[in-house]
């Protein structure tokens, strides 16, 4: 048997979670004082997801960068692959809220969509 | 001079809801004065998600919570002034401001509504001991240079102060290619949520020192390395517990003060613990047709609530310029008392008829209480003894008063807000 210790996020009391696991099922979680440690921690442990926010270079924009996200949560240890897939990314001014920046980032079926207006530089 | 009903001094979130909700409460004559380049305040550098779960039941980044009101604003055309720094404001609500296509130039308001924000403790502020090198900066300056110009800022990074900035901005750092050494927080528990606490560090593998500080700065061009040193319960540094980290980055995330000189220009009273401007019910200062919102009154963990808050404001300055410049007569005035824990309240005082139906109280406590419970007391009498399983000083908290509930009550002279131990 596997065990693992989590911080629960679900409120600011941050319950020191323990969950047990064995063949990839997970057994028993304690230490959390409610239903929503149980919940968090089953899917921490078996199936951790984020939503990845980055910024990508505008040329010609009235700023310099546009901030960007996951448009929906992808597996936790994308992240950093997300990230490589946006390095060297370059995008033209005007871009709109929603635009899709890259589609199916770093195979995750996700794409990236931009989070801001950014216009043209007059 | 042109003139207006409402002046909303500052176009972020505060600004933009209390400018949303004058309109929508029947004014047309409204301007906001903005001197960044575009509305939205902070939030256009709030990259990170997050943001509106209490107002649009969905989780959005800052810039996306931010284009919300700025439609609004759009769609109700309401006036603003972008790049435009105000100067002065005097009590006759004379504001003098200025920018590149107008120049210095004076603006005549009927009421004004603060929406200044906050900014971040700086070094010199905190006293850090040592060589004053390039490398030092605070968190949400680091954070614009990445989030707005695309500047990395260093390779190396300590950061101190683990509210939610430095927490963030930790994960930021980390997701550019920088290497996060290590978050430093001199309290016993860190200010930040818990979710940013795994989020941005636990993931990361980034540790935390709580207990700790910066003790000395190393580097005189750039900075090449920091000491840091455990501290007592006084946060007085123990002699011995010396570590050195080299780093050419070090961010602050100290804390934020509210941005209040206009506010002490006009002369309006302040509050020493919220930093902020003494309001009553209707979030009017001590000047008639002053009042003010967001994180100019107090500093708020949730962008959600600045928008409720400025509503509320937004809301009174139109009843306020419906009833002729007035709020309506005085009248005895009741006091909100924060004691046993609660370090303020805001609003301070009330005036029953002034009231809404509902009146939000936001407190914040000064330590962490476990199975407490908040209670209000109506002169000395309990009228609400509500049990929680934790209080916070990083999450602020709110009770409703009822105006009929204040009416009903005989007497009534103070409203006293406390936290009581079980």
């Amino acid at each position: 048997m596997e065990t693992k210790n989590l911080t629960c996020i679900g409120c600011p009391l941050g319950c020191a979670l323990t969950v047990e696991i064995q063949n990839k099922k997970v057994l028993r979680v304690t230490g959390n004082t409610c239903k929503r440690g149980d919940i968090y921690a089953r899917k921490e442990v078996t199936h951790p997801t984020r939503i990845v926010t980055s910024t990508v270079r505008v040329e010609n924009g009235d700023i310099a960068m546009v901030s960007v996200k996951t448009a929906s949560d992808i597996p936790k240890e994308k992240i950093m692959d997300i990230m490589k897939c946006l390095e060297n990314i370059t995008v033209h001014a005007p871009v709109h809220i929603g635009d899709v920046i890259i589609a199916d980032a770093a195979g995750t079926g996700v794409d990236i969509i931009a989070t801001k207006d950014v216009s043209a530089a007059c | 001079m042109n003139s207006y009903d409402i002046v909303i001094i500052g176009g972020g979130p505060a600004g933009l809801a209390a400018a949303v909700s004058a309109r929508q409460n029947g004014i047309d004559s409204i301007l906001i004065l903005e001197r960044d380049s575009q509305l939205g305040g902070i939030l256009n550098q709030c990259i990170h998600n997050g943001f509106g779960l209490h107002t649009f039941k969905e989780e959005l980044t800052g810039p996306e919570y931010a284009k919300r009101f700025i439609d609004q604003t759009e769609e109700l055309n309401i006036e603003y002034k972008l790049n435009t720094m105000v100067m002065d404001i005097t009590k006759d609500k004379i504001i003098t401001a200025m920018n590149r296509t107008d120049g210095l130039f004076k603006i005549e308001a009927k009421a004004i509504i603060l929406a200044m924000g906050c900014r971040e403790r700086s070094r010199g502020a905190l006293n850090i001991p040592g060589y004053r090198p390039a490398g030092v900066y605070s968190a949400g300056t680091a954070q614009r240079l990445v989030n707005i110009d695309g500047y990395m800022p260093g390779k190396e990074v300590v950061i101190l102060g683990s509210g939610d900035i430095g927490l963030i901005m930790a994960r930021r750092m980390t997701l550019e290619g920088a290497k996060v050494k290590v978050v430093a927080e001199l309290m016993p528990y860190s200010g930040g949520l818990k979710r940013n606490i795994v989020q941005c560090l636990d993931d990361f593998g980034i540790p935390l020192k709580l207990s700790h500080t910066v003790v000395n700065i190393k580097g005189k061009e750039r900075l090449e390395g920091i000491t840091l040193a455990q501290v007592d319960s006084q946060g007085k540094p123990i002699p011995n517990t010396e570590e050195d980290y080299s780093c050419d980055t070090l961010l602050l995330s100290c804390g934020l003060i509210p941005e209040n000189e206009l506010s002490k220009g006009i002369g309006v009273d302040m509050e020493a613990i919220t930093n902020g401007p003494l309001v009553n019910e209707s979030l009017e200062t001590s000047i008639d047709g002053v009042f003010a919102c967001g994180n100019v009154l107090h500093v708020h963990d949730l962008v959600d609530f600045v928008s409720k808050e400025a509503a509320a404001a937004g809301k009174n300055a139109a009843k306020y310029i419906k009833n002729n410049c007035s709020m309506g007569e005085p009248e005895p005035t009741i006091s909100i008392l924060p004691t046993d824990g609660v370090r303020y309240t805001v609003p301070k005082m009330l005036h029953i008829h002034r009231m809404e139906e509902k009146l939000t109280v936001r407190f914040r406590v000064g330590a962490v209480y476990k199975n407490c419970y908040i209670s209000v007391y109506f002169n000395s009498q309990q009228i609400l003894h509500r049990k929680k399983a934790i209080i916070a000083p990083g999450e602020m908290e709110e009770i409703k008063l009822k105006k009929a509930d204040l009416e009903a009550f005989d007497g009534l002279e103070t409203i006293t807000i406390k936290i009581e131990e079980a």
